[in-house]
């Protein structure tokens, strides 16, 4: 039981400086694919190809001045960065970072905690990371400060509605709301996204919103409102906040390819596991297939790191009358029909081709009222 | 009024459905951002690699020597004269017996500096030259400098090394409209 405990608290361990680590790099690969897609080269003079420019970066925050407004609340003031990196860093524990270590006979799930409700954990902390973005907006007492927060706020509110339905699909589908079973359901290449693509697309834009990235970064957007919630914030502060946004941004990656992309799964895992068990034992051969697993997460992980900047540096920012509009004139229905569609092909027998059919009819409809609709208003 | 028939019209027409859902806009963006992230960059690590800036660039100054070693300025002053910031100044020496290798002719400059501060690289000076002596590198720029003592040039720093001699591909006006000719 000890020595259990010791092996879960190494992978707690292990879980969290990766993700801490891997959102420090995401601020050096963001710059560097914002240099590449503009035709630059990048930050390259710290270390080798640049390498140890998080370091610098994280150095130069610490020695700035820790600036305080006089009207501001100072408690709230100080704790709003610290709610915001605190949950973003929470909803990494049940995020299954790969399959089962054989250790001493004993099969241990690579994840911080195996919770029955995973997913539902993963949404709650979410939300609650609006609250970090809200009282630092709140207590700055500064009103562009303040009008980031509240827009940081409603949009949340609003992609998460049409995300939660979304999630609902996935869940219709592997009647289960933890994130292990979700994933061990998608085994080999049984991935989800072929089941609704429709449903997968909502979720990474809706994703985008949550994290408040381009195209939906009006709660900072600078040409509006200096810098949205983080205006009256300096020093290791308004680190802290650029840091959760990226932490967070490691975390609907990851959930992303959990629901979707069928995580630690890949095609030819079951040739790859016996072969390997068969060649260097149980154990060893076991443990070795897991670590290929996670590696191929890491690397799905990385490909959707890579789309939300790729994003970023490509779209311009949406108004907020079109935000909102499409968060609920169109995700939302959309992702209501979507349910519905994955639903009743889940009824059927053949739920992947019935899915398909379900959309193409959905489509045809929609596409085609819409033309006689135009028709009709054209003649008159 | 249309004063020209360059501008573009807009399409100010209603989007179609597909067009409201953004996707065959956003898709056409990012394949736009995805060919610039893989094609060749603009910039470069500059103090690693340089740019080739032409035969024609005016950059460092050097007093040439000829193809035995030995000095071709002869201090005559007309850089000095032909210079408008008044940048050069000059010694004028006589040589003596046994000098033989080291200066071409009788008279030469035993004290040449130029004052970084004040010049303005417009490279008069090596039109000015009757002896193909002074020339403005087109491989090297004058570093920066930190203190004033730095800035005044003498010929420690100006005369040409004869182990790593300056080439350039042309050396005069008829020369360079040659090579333009050339590239044509």
């Amino acid at each position: 039981m000890e020595f259990i405990l010791l092996i879960k608290g190494l992978i707690i361990l292990t879980i969290f400086a990766l993700s801490l680590g891997i959102a420090a790099y995401e601020t050096y690969f963001e710059r560097v694919i914002a240099a590449y897609i503009q035709d630059r080269v990048g930050p390259d003079r710290a270390g080798p190809f640049g390498i140890l420019q998080p370091l610098a970066d994280a150095g130069k925050l610490f020695f700035k001045e820790d600036f305080i407004p006089t009207l501001a609340d100072k408690g709230l003031f100080i704790i709003g960065p610290g709610i915001a990196m605190l949950t973003a860093l929470m909803s990494s524990a049940v995020i299954p970072f790969g399959d089962t270590l054989l250790i001493k006979g004993q099969y241990i799930p690579v994840q911080g905690m195996d919770v029955n409700i995973g997913i539902l954990w993963v949404f709650g902390i979410v939300s609650l990371g609006v609250y970090g973005i809200l009282i630092g907006g709140w207590a700055s007492n500064n009103k562009y400060s303040l009008y980031g927060a509240i827009r940081a706020a409603s949009q949340n509110i609003s992609y998460e509605l049409a995300m939660g339905i979304t999630l609902l699909s996935v869940i219709v589908v592997t009647g289960s709301l933890s994130i292990r079973t979700i994933v061990g359901l998608q085994h080999g290449i049984d991935w989800n996204i072929f089941y609704q693509p429709v449903g997968f697309l909502i979720f990474v834009t809706c994703s985008l919103a949550e994290c408040n990235r381009t195209p939906f970064d009006l709660p900072e957007s600078e040409n509006e409102l200096v810098a949205g919630y983080h205006t009256e914030y300096g020093s290791m502060k308004l680190g802290l906040y650029l840091f959760s946004e990226y932490v967070n941004m490691f975390i609907s990656s990851a959930i992303i390819a959990s629901l979707f992309l069928g995580a630690y799964n890949y095609p030819g895992m079951d040739f790859v596991h016996s072969f390997l068990t068969g060649k260097l034992g149980e154990s060893f051969g076991h443990n070795l297939a897991t670590v290929l697993g996670i590696l191929v997460y890491i690397l799905k992980i990385f490909f959707f790191i890579f789309v939300f900047m790729w994003v970023r540096w490509t779209l311009p920012r949406f108004k907020y009358d079109q935000l909102m509009n499409m968060a609920w004139k169109w995700m939302m229905p959309l992702s209501i029909v979507n349910l519905i569609i994955v639903a009743a092909a889940e009824l059927s027998p053949y739920p992947l081709l019935f899915n398909y059919i379900g959309l193409a009819i959905f489509a045809f409809l929609y596409f085609g009222s819409r033309t006689v609709y135009n028709n009709k208003k054209s003649k008159l | 009024m249309q004063l020209t028939n360059r501008s573009k019209k807009t399409d100010k027409s209603d989007l179609s459905v597909l067009e409201k859902t953004y996707f065959p806009g956003v898709a056409k963006g990012m394949a736009i951002t995805l060919k610039h992230f893989f094609s060749k960059k603009a910039t470069i690590r500059y103090p690693e690699e340089k740019r080739y800036l032409g035969p024609v660039f005016r950059g460092h100054h050097i007093l040439k020597r000829d193809e035995a070693g030995r000095e071709r300025c002869t201090a005559c002053g007309l850089c000095a004269v032909a210079c408008p910031a008044e940048a050069i100044s000059m010694v004028a020496a006589e040589r003596v017996k046994g000098e033989e290798h080291l200066y071409r002719e009788e008279k030469y400059a035993a004290n040449y500096e130029v004052n970084m501060l004040r010049c303005i690289f417009c490279g008069l000076c090596e039109e000015a030259c009757p002896k193909q002596a002074v020339y403005l590198r087109h491989d090297k720029f004058v570093p920066v400098f930190t203190s004033r003592d730095q800035v005044i040039y003498g010929k420690d720093q100006l005369v040409e090394d004869m182990d790593n001699r300056y080439t350039r591909d042309a050396w005069t006006k008829e020369d360079m409209q040659e090579l333009w000719e050339k590239q044509k």
